[in-house]
């Protein structure tokens, strides 16, 4: 196994492009690692981002928040700014495995891990966040649920990597929420999950709306059918039933040891309409 | 060779013969030492890192053993091919069951032991051993493994324990024919043992009864998850002598096991056992070491075999999954006229006494005229069945205490009124046989009815629960030496494992007895070659017999103390008494004889006799059995089932708690544990017959924050039989939880649940059957 930590991005990707066998970045390490250690993967070449200077930065644009791809989780949820513009998407990502963990974690691993039940991956499809990728060919920005697509699968090519994730710039009165249902309270892993982001008119009144599903589907869920259940109402009651019944609608789970297809199905509802109402509030509705 | 029986669990029909009758003269009522709380002599080193642990030990030159497990439930193993793995540089030794020949000589117990260690001819679940590895580095040794090619012709299955009896299912076992049926049944089934307990006419009583609930049951299959795995390192030389350094519950037991399955004597396996990173009763079973052993010694050199968490929870045992059906019938003013239970339990491939333990604590906790409890031990593709913590009594208190909820409020009775009215008591013919001495049921009864938290107002979507528990506690063989050294310190060695501060409290014991201070005495675990034969530390055994054998060698120490301070004085022994932890003279005639002290005394030791020691060895009988009553809130979210425990308290008989802190300690554990497996705990099977969901993520224990502070009331009904009234505490904690849970669920939202984990894809299931009906 060869392990490398350039510190460009340029070299990073030249290190993907070139490599023979299976390639794998490391950023926190807590999916790669563990996965290594209970022998599911036997990597040949580990290219480690953390030294990759412009990857360990949060920066405040006028299009919104650009978080480097080695930023450990727990720092967004110090990042004063960022809290306050997209708390749903901070929440979430401080919502992975332990405080220990989220010391190490990554929203951009969290993506490129493809696991359906990620906890960022909601957040962010709700916040309508996007993947920087650098490969060898250049550039390329794509909506983030374009990254996963299935189960530890995702549409990376070979000597791409997500450089940053970009969170756009707020419209007043907008607030975004993440609720995960776990039959613990922590360290444990959704087994369905909401991410709602959502802006508001100055009579309170829905005008743009994203409702993401995790755990449901093979990948992330964005529901239009949901967002627009709500979008021209005050989020009044029958506003929420509908936004349930479109949540439940979307669900294509499966029965796993974590949770049944009933159960998933029913609780997606119940998360949908909760996380509805945090954002609603966060955004300044009564 | 010897001839062993096994012994790996509180035996509660104590077969053996109290070799030391405890005088009640000598009984202790006021202490000094015993009750207080000082600090534990293991507690700096754990939390500072410097305790060793089973993973800790190293040995020089050792190699590190890795075990190929069978990826199937049912199979029969028609080759294993080691050949291209022996070719591995860095491979120095390969074993299968042809390196382990069958030495048990007909002992039934032994032979599945050794064939649960390693598979010989077939495999019986999805982890079952059957192959093993030294290698030089553990990545050498992983690539061995997958080099070895083992033919499987795969059979069919039944993981389920009701699957398990029907007539149609898979039979594990051509040559088992269900014992303790008469005449023997004709047909093989996977049907092991049946058990029945109980007195009076059962059939009489019902017809008596005004009102009558009959229930069916379900628990899943639930691991002690004890965060340490099983890690040893062996050492066979060629000269037939052996080391063993391991974490274990006991060493002797494991010293005992090995040496037969191993073909050594008993005196030529030295074990030494490490600090135990929890046990509950998953390491009082050989799994990894007679592989190790062997390993060593075809390699002939160290070998370290850590099990990963995969393998502790695919071939470590696990406690029994289960099916029982519970019939009790009352009249209206509260009288419980009869009372039945039929228990299936899931042995795993190997006979077991699982079922049989539920059986007897099922009615346990009450004064019945007519009970009858059946117990049947099923063989299933599920690793062996293990002790954990009070074995089965939880189970079949989850059904025994939700019927007896129900019964109460069907006549309109408060809870605890009516197991007030109908509690076991003092010379109560308990259920399994045995009349009741002294006991705590009615006591902790009394408590619970008037502790706060029963009158504590309850939010919204909460509901309050409570159950009561029994376990029998065991005492056992217990060697133990007490040697005072040059300066008058104290070194008591004793050959119980401490899981749960016991040093301290056997510490405590002796320097009450000997009227000294705790500081100035060291409780050590010894290994197998400096005591006698311990049994191992289970059924709440190891303060209570090895306390019991302490202050023995003490009253023996003191013996000697007298003798030598009767030759400094030159007066007779008889002439001299033991006092707080002095030697003085009485009767007339000796003047004004300052006391001796201990310390005195053996510093003058080389001139009186030599060092001054006691010594032990004893059946410790008279365990005292123990009761729990439990009382818990629960909040249940109604829209997803989801539910917390918001306050939860235990009330315990302790006899006498010897160290208060670690008594609360051991309530405070077994509850939590409790409440794990009450809620989401559970091995999860898929059809294919292997285990889902191998590991701490997706085999759900509470963590911290998924508990509330668990409040604990110590109540201390003496047993007779030990000189300070001691009676085990480390069990019963877990028997009431299940059932105070379900209580309590069921008293939040109206519907009974039955089926343990009460998960909330099950709990919201139930809410909404309750909201059609």
């Amino acid at each position: 196994m060869q392990y490398e930590a350039p510190e460009t991005t340029k070299a990073a990707v030249s290190l993907l492009a070139k490599a023979k066998g299976s390639a794998y970045v490391l950023a926190g390490g807590s999916d790669l690692l563990v996965r290594m250690k209970g022998g599911f993967i036997e990597p040949d070449l580990i290219v480690d981002i953390k030294r990759i200077k412009a990857m360990r930065e949060v920066k405040k644009t006028a299009s919104g928040f650009s978080i480097g791809a080695a930023v450990p989780c727990a720092e967004l949820g110090e990042n004063k700014a960022l809290v306050k513009a997209w708390p749903g998407v901070v929440e979430a990502a401080n919502l992975i495995g332990s405080k220990q963990v989220q010391g190490r974690c990554t929203i951009s691993g969290n993506l490129c891990n493809a696991g359906p039940a990620a906890d960022s991956v909601p957040a962010m499809v709700a916040a309508g966040a996007k993947a920087v990728i650098q490969g060898p060919k250049g550039k390329r920005t794509v909506p983030v649920e374009a990254i996963p697509v299935g189960p530890g699968k995702n549409s990376l090519k070979k000597g791409e990597l997500v450089e940053a994730i970009v969170l756009p710039a707020r419209k007043p009165k907008s607030g975004d929420a993440y609720l995960r249902f776990i039959p613990r309270t922590e360290m444990d892993i959704a087994v369905v999950s909401c991410g709602v982001n959502l802006t508001i008119d100055g009579k309170g009144v829905v005008t743009a709306a994203r409702v993401a599903l995790g755990a449901v589907a093979p990948t992330v869920l964005l529901v239009e059918a949901a967002a627009k259940a709500i979008i021209g109402s005050k989020l009044d009651d029958a506003a929420l039933d509908k936004l349930g019944a479109a949540a439940s609608a979307a669900c294509r789970p499966i029965d796993d040891k974590r949770g049944t297809i009933e159960f998933r199905t029913k609780v997606a509802a119940v998360l949908a309409k909760r996380a509805a109402q945090i954002a609603y509030t966060r955004a300044g509705g009564k | 060779m010897v001839t062993l029986t096994e012994n790996t669990l509180a035996n509660p029909k104590e077969r053996v013969t109290p070799t030391v009758v405890h005088n009640p003269g000598l009984a202790k009522e006021a202490f000094k030492s015993v009750g207080t709380r000082p600090l534990r002599p293991d507690g700096l080193d754990k939390v500072t890192g410097r305790a060793k642990y089973g993973a800790d030990f190293n040995a020089p030159g050792q190699l590190v053993g890795k075990i190929l497990r069978s990826p199937h439930a049912h199979a029969k193993i028609k080759k294993i091919d080691t050949s291209k793995a022996e070719k591995l540089a860095g491979v120095k030794a390969i074993i299968t069951a042809a390196d382990l020949p069958d030495l048990t000589n007909g002992d039934k117990g032994m032979y599945d032991i050794l064939d649960n260690c390693m598979a010989r001819g077939k495999v019986f679940y999805d982890g079952h051993a059957v192959a093993a590895v030294a290698a030089i580095d553990a990545a050498t040794a992983k690539a061995a493994l997958k080099l070895i090619k083992v033919d499987y012709e795969i059979l069919p299955h039944v993981t389920d324990v009701d699957e398990a009896m029907k007539a149609k299912a898979p039979v594990l076992f051509a040559d088992c024919f269900t014992e303790g049926v008469e005449p023997k049944p004709k047909k093989a089934s996977n049907i092991a043992k049946q058990t029945e307990f109980g007195h009076g006419d059962v059939e009489a009583g019902f017809a008596e009864a005004d009102v009558i609930v009959e229930r069916s049951f379900k628990t899943e299959q639930t691991h002690q998850g004890y965060i340490e795995p099983h890690a040893c390192v062996a050492s066979v030389s060629p000269d037939g002598t052996g080391e063993l350094w391991v974490c274990t519950q006991g060493h002797f037991v494991y010293r005992n096991h090995c040496a037969m399955l191993l073909g050594m004597d008993v005196a030529k396996l030295r074990v030494t056992s490490s600090e135990i990173g929890g046990g509950f009763g998953g390491k009082t079973h050989v799994w990894g070491e007679p592989i190790a052993l062997a390993l060593s010694r075809k390699a002939n050199k160290p070998v370290k075999l850590v099990m990963t968490r995969d393998e502790v929870f695919r071939a470590s045992g696990p406690t029994s999954a289960s099916s029982v059906d519970v019939k009790i019938g009352v009249k209206k003013d509260g009288t419980i006229t009869a009372a039945s239970a039929e228990l299936r339990f899931a042995s795993g491939p190997y006979i077991s006494m699982w079922a049989e333990l539920g059986a007897m604590t099922s009615f346990a906790c009450y004064d019945l005229k007519n009970v009858r409890t059946r117990g049947y031990e099923v063989l299933v593709n599920r690793p062996k069945s293990a002790a954990y913590r009070a074995p089965s009594a939880p189970i079949a208190a989850f059904a025994v205490e939700s019927v007896v909820d129900e019964i109460a409020s069907k006549i309109g009775m408060d809870p605890v009124e009516f197991r007030i009215k109908n509690a076991a008591k003092q010379g109560t013919k308990s259920s399994y046989g045995p009349v009741y001495g002294p006991i705590g049921i009615g006591a902790t009864l009394e408590a619970a009815k008037n502790h706060p938290h029963m009158s504590a107002p309850l939010g919204p979507n909460q509901g309050r629960g409570m159950a009561c528990g029994f376990w029998f506690n065991f005492g056992g063989q217990t060697c133990t030496d007490l040697n005072v050294g040059p300066d008058g310190s104290v070194t008591l060695t004793v050959g119980t494992v401490d899981v749960g501060g016991s040093r301290a409290s056997l510490g405590l014991c002796v320097a009450e007895e000997l009227g000294i201070p705790y500081n100035q005495v060291k409780c050590l675990v010894a290994d197998t070659g400096t005591l006698g034969h311990n049994d191992m530390t289970d059924g709440s055994r190891g303060t209570f017999s090895s306390s019991m054998a302490g202050i023995f060698a003490a009253r023996n120490a003191i013996t000697v103390l007298r003798e030598r301070a009767a030759k400094m004085w030159e007066i007779p022994v008889d002439d001299v008494v033991w006092e707080d932890g002095h030697a003085k003279a009485t009767g007339s005639g000796h003047g004004n004889l300052a006391p001796l002290s201990l310390k005195e005394i053996a510093a003058a030791a080389a001139n009186t006799g030599g060092p001054v020691a006691g010594h032990a060895e004893i059946v410790a009988d008279g365990a005292g059995v123990s009761f729990a009553t439990h009382i818990a809130d629960v909040e249940v979210d109604p829209e997803t089932g989801r539910s917390k425990i918001v306050r939860y308290t235990v009330i315990q008989d302790a006899g006498k708690a010897v160290h208060p802190t670690y008594v609360e300690g051991q309530y405070q554990g077994g509850a939590a544990q409790g409440i794990g497996w009450a809620l989401n705990e559970e091995y999860i099977y898929g059809k294919d017959g292997r285990l889902q969901n191998a590991g701490f993520l997706d085999y759900r224990i509470p963590v911290c924050s998924d508990l509330p502070m668990i409040d604990t009331q110590i109540l201390e009904i003496p047993n007779p039989n030990h000189p300070y009234g001691v009676r085990g505490v480390g069990e019963t904690s877990i028997v009431p939880p299940l059932a105070t849970i379900a209580n309590a669920m069921s008293n939040a939202f109206g519907v009974r649940m039955t089926h343990v984990p009460m998960s909330p894809p099950r709990v919201l299931k139930a809410l909404e059957a309750a909201a059609k009906a």
